[in-house]
């Protein structure tokens, strides 16, 4: 079976900064895949590379094995339209109301698109009633959470997720993993989500990967992350301090 | 000699670094202008995107454009009198207030003052859009930046410019006039009657190609320097105040060239 995306020895650096040194990742249709990894490591790089909102250096990306480094124009618009995806700091519109920051790519009567945005709204626990106020009006959480109901709203084939439960409390972040959960073993959706929060990735993936100092060090199933075997995994999914993953810190 | 060579060549440098570092690298700007263009003509369109920038930049102008002409007619025709007066040709006033307003002041004057307020407004929406990802997020709801945000800035600006331009044509003659005939004893029918006389169709046309070239600047340079900022509210301050500083130089730079192949022959 091909590959939903895979990426091939992908390279990005900023300047002098290295940040992707050679990225491998498959992710299968219909597969759940979560990666996990410090904080600056490049998730939200290699995501944004997929995209195509970023250009990589060198390195292939294929979606269903057609190449889309260095898509342009009109296939690059086709591209991404293909994907829906929450972005890490939401980037909702704040010049439009909530309904139609959640309806933007839907077409129709405008009344359809608002009873859209309004089902859309509730699937991540919200009611109609915030539909028509505007996204400076709302609390981070609940940015989060319509910026969320916009990406799965025009029912894309590939959902890409930036730490969805950011922010939220334990609740609520559960009811986003079961409806991350739902999308992909009901709908059949290819998703790749980021997350710093374990409980969520247990939850959601059928796959983790963990990204470190640009690269993919381990990547398995979701039942072997405690069992990894290797340290980086394990300090992470963890939690500690201690490790071979050491933070730039200055002592006291 | 070399010295002073060297002093020049230096001088040189350093402006021509300061203007491309204004215009961002020619090939960058002038790809972005050829991106802009190319995808106005193509749909989809966005008709009340392109409702709401003209309104914006055409109705929400007309009273600082308007009350610049007013009060510029107004010095004008106090100038010319004052130095129309050592040549016993006062009675030029409201010809060269006439030709001075459509021709240069009227157009020049309102495009840099709606470059002030919409050159800036725009670079401050769309780098506060780009440095919040708005603009990334744009692509991935099946829609073109370019056509969405870009094209109903650039083709309102270049639609209402000529309009507002000669409103502020207008109003600069009006102003003359006031003054002329409060403060300096000219008879109003007459004022009225040569100002006519001296105004030609082609001085008209000129005001509304010029007023249409600077809409096109102020539109371009709004939103490309906010389109391409960086680095969170500091870099939208620098793209506003680049936006408004090139679309100046802009503005200043085309009229002196339109001007010189109109009129200079
Ligand atoms: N546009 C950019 N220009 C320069 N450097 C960038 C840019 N985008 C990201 N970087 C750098 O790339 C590195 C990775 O950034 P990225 O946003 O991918 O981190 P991340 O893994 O998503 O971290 P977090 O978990 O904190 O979101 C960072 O060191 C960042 O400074
Ligand atoms: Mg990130």
């Amino acid at each position: 079976m091909t590959a939903k995306i895979a990426l091939a020895n992908v390279r990005k650096r900023f300047g002098a900064k290295v940040v992707l040194d050679g990225v491998d990742l498959s992710i299968a249709p219909a597969e759940s895949m979560v990666i996990i990894g410090g904080s600056g490591t490049g998730k939200s790089v290699m995501i944004k590379s997929i995209l195509g909102l970023i250009r990589p250096e060198s390195g292939s990306i294929t979606v269903d094995g057609r190449e889309v480094t260095g898509l342009r124009g009109r296939a690059l618009a086709d591209h991404q339209a293909r994907f829906g995806m929450l972005f890490q700091g939401g980037a909702l519109f704040d010049s439009l109301p909530i309904w139609r920051n959640i309806s933007f790519a839907l077409s129709g009567p405008a009344r359809e698109r608002r009873a859209a945005a309004i089902d859309n709204l509730a699937r991540v626990g919200l009611g109609a009633d915030v539909a028509d106020l505007r996204p400076s009006e709302l609390s981070g959480g609940m940015q989060k959470r319509v910026a969320l109901a916009r990406a799965i709203a025009a029912k894309p084939e590939i959902l890409f997720f930036d730490e969805p439960t950011t922010g939220l409390d334990p609740i609520m972040a559960d009811v986003i993993n079961d409806l991350i959960r739902t999308l992909v073993t009901d709908l059949g959706i290819t998703a790749l989500t980021i997350t710093h929060d374990m409980a969520s990735a247990r939850k959601i993936a059928d796959q983790v990967a963990m990204l470190y100092q640009g690269k993919i060090i381990w990547h398995g199933p979701r039942a072997e992350i405690d069992t990894a075997g290797n340290p980086y995994v394990d300090q992470f999914v963890n939690g500690r301090a201690e490790g071979p993953i050491k933070m730039q810190l200055h002592s006291l | 000699m070399t010295g002073l060579f060297t002093t020049f060549a230096h001088a040189l440098i350093a402006l021509g670094t300061v203007v491309i570092g204004l215009f961002g690298s020619i090939g960058r700007l002038t790809r972005f202008a050829g991106t802009a263009l190319s995808r106005l003509v193509r749909p989809p369109y966005y008709p009340a995107q392109l409702f709401e920038q003209m309104l914006v930049i055409g109705y929400f102008s007309l009273p600082v454009v308007g009350l610049t002409a007013l009060f510029t007619g107004s010095a004008l025709a106090q100038q010319i009198y004052i130095g129309g007066a050592r040549f016993n040709a006062a009675a030029t006033v409201p010809a060269v207030t006439v030709i001075g307003i459509v021709r240069e002041l009227g157009p020049v004057l309102g495009g840099l003052m709606v470059a002030g307020r919409v050159a800036s407004a725009m670079a401050a929406e769309l780098g506060t859009m780009r440095v919040t990802e708005q603009i990334d997020a744009l692509t991935t709801l099946r829609t073109d930046p370019f056509r969405y945000l870009v094209a109903p800035r650039i083709v309102a600006a270049v639609l209402v410019m000529p309009v507002l331009v000669l409103v502020s044509n207008a109003l600069g003659v009006m102003g003359g006039w006031l003054l002329a005939t409060q403060r300096l004893g000219f008879n109003s029918a007459q004022y009225l009657n040569t100002t006519a006389n001296y105004l030609k169709l082609d001085d008209v046309m000129s005001s509304m190609v010029k007023a249409a070239v600077f809409g096109f600047f102020i539109a371009l340079m709004g939103c490309y320097h906010g389109y391409h900022s960086s680095g969170g509210a500091a870099g939208v301050g620098r793209a506003t105040t680049n936006a408004v500083v090139s679309a100046f130089i802009l503005i200043l730079l085309s009229n002196l060239i339109i001007t010189v192949i109109v009129f200079g022959s």
